[in-house]
């Protein structure tokens, strides 16, 4: 039974991306739907990621110095540590789990209510594809911000690495050197393919239970969090295989 | 004008319309009534697409809508406009951006066409002055004539109402029926509206269907459904006291 439903709703998740990436009706439309989702939900997200960012680059510092408090361990090897977790793990999955939480829920939300007040319903009587109109600009929008997101969280978490050892965890001196030994730069090219996949999942996927709400507010705002879940989810399986392809 | 042959709808193993024929002509209101959960709205829907029907056939102008392929859907529907029970109007949007919507995304218009064109269309149904509007800012009256506005913004051919006068005053429900007959006429639109408004009926009903329990039970005029004695019209129109007195004086 479980089987069978899940089976159904990833048949209806791939016939909606079909839809979704049929010709636009009116390119210049879609542009301004582009440049709107831009600003919801890339720029509106700048602030909490940076926040973030900080805040775990530092105290990814601190816990690492506190567990190599080893003579024998050079110090630069906490900043090689905290390097290493925030370009491998924490940018581009941790910050794509809250922006999953963030724009997940705000994209199956929003369409989630279009249906339910027949907005969704408008857009087809007037012959537009509403989930190319809908859910196209916003897939492109993620996409192409998620890596710049994902950029600035690794820059500002070395920030707030590099404040950690400011404030006396260790030199300055060593954590700059750390930075900088032994970089890889395919750790990067790693990270924002897994930024690439992963904003196309958030988007896809919220806005596949936000598009086929049916009910009023109770079942708009139950299938919010099941878009939360389900991205989160789908996060955590799709980086445990990616990083099973390009690192091993 | 739109035929409707022998149409059938279900969902899983509830069939909410059971064989429905009815033709819907130009330049005059065509209504659907019935009681709640008789299937109107299925119809409805049923006839403009959004529901896919299993067997029948609805053909406007000689083209049956099941046959069309999907460009050949687009482009009737760019002849049809929809007036929504709760309006559907897009709340991120102001009253005039809802109104030039469709002209955005299908016409070449210039900016200042487009504008004209919403300002005729507002004007129309007298709402002036409000486009620059969201639609939370305006009365349930206000959003009701803005959807007829968008509705009407690209010519259709053909105009659906949902239950145009639900959630709107006696007075109101009147001057929104008044508003649809006098474009129907105007525009010579074919325009099908689904409605429980018995003074929807007696006011605007040039054709009416009818339809009890996914079936069309009873078709007629406005004039004939008050002399009718088919006993389901009788049970639905003399269902309120107000009718039934009316009944008596006649």
């Amino acid at each position: 039974m479980l089987v069978q439903k899940w089976t159904l709703s990833l048949g209806r998740y791939m016939m909606l991306l079909a839809r979704t990436f049929k010709k636009p009706e009116n390119f210049r439309m879609y542009y301004r739907a582009f440049m709107s989702d831009l600003e919801l939900l890339g720029l509106n997200s700048l602030g909490i990621v940076s926040i973030i960012s900080i805040f775990v680059g530092a105290v990814v510092t601190i816990q690492t110095a506190f567990n190599l408090d080893d003579p024998l361990v050079p110090d630069y090897y906490i900043a090689i540590a905290t390097r290493e977790s925030i370009i491998l793990e924490f940018s581009p999955t941790i910050i794509s789990l809250i922006l999953a939480g963030k724009v997940g829920s705000n994209i199956a939300s929003t369409l989630g209510s279009m249906r339910v007040s027949e907005q969704i319903d408008a857009l087809e009587v007037m012959g537009v594809n509403p989930a190319s109109y809908l859910i196209a600009p916003k897939i492109t929008a993620l996409v192409f911000f998620n890596p710049i997101l994902i950029m600035l969280s690794m820059f500002l978490g070395m920030i707030g690495g590099y404040l950690a050892s400011v404030g006396g965890v260790m030199s300055t001196e060593d954590f700059m050197y750390g930075l900088t030994v032994d970089f890889n730069a395919y750790h990067i090219t790693y990270a924002l393919i897994k930024t690439f996949v992963f904003a196309f999942l958030i988007v896809s996927i919220s806005a596949y239970f936000g598009f086929y709400v049916k009910g009023g507010a109770i079942e708009v705002g139950v299938n919010a969090t099941k878009a939360v879940v389900s991205s989160s989810v789908a996060i955590i399986v799709s980086n445990y295989i990616l990083t099973q392809l390009l690192l091993v | 004008m739109i035929e409707v042959n022998d149409i059938h709808k279900s969902f899983g193993d509830h069939e909410v319309l059971k064989g429905i024929d009815a033709t819907f002509y130009k330049g005059q209101t065509n209504l659907i009534i019935g009681q709640s959960g008789s299937g109107k709205t299925v119809f409805l829907k049923s006839l403009v697409g959004l529901h896919d029907i299993d067997s029948g056939d609805i053909v406007y102008n000689g083209r049956a809508l099941g046959s069309l392929n999907n460009k050949e859907r687009k482009s009737l529907r760019t002849e049809m406009g929809m007036v929504f029970q709760g309006n559907a109007l897009f709340d991120s949007l102001t009253i005039e951006e809802n109104v030039t919507f469709a002209l955005n995304m299908f016409s070449d218009m210039s900016l200042s066409e487009k504008r004209d064109r919403a300002n005729f269309c507002l004007e129309r149904v007298n709402l002036p002055n409000v486009a620059k509007k969201f639609p939370s800012e305006l009365s349930g009256g206000m959003q009701k004539r803005v959807a007829i506005a968008r509705a009407i913004s690209m010519n259709p051919k053909y105009l659906f109402c949902d239950e145009p006068n639900s959630g709107l005053d006696p007075k109101t429900a009147i001057v929104i029926d008044k508003l649809l007959q006098e474009i129907t006429e105007e525009f010579g639109m074919t325009t099908v509206i689904n409605t429980h408004d018995m003074n929807s009926v007696i006011e605007i009903g040039a054709y009416i269907i009818f339809i009890k329990e996914g079936k069309k039970a009873w078709q007629g005029t406005g004039d004939d459904i008050l002399n009718t004695d088919s006993p389901e019209i009788v049970d639905f129109v003399y269902s309120s006291e107000l009718f039934k007195k009316i009944r008596g004086e006649h």
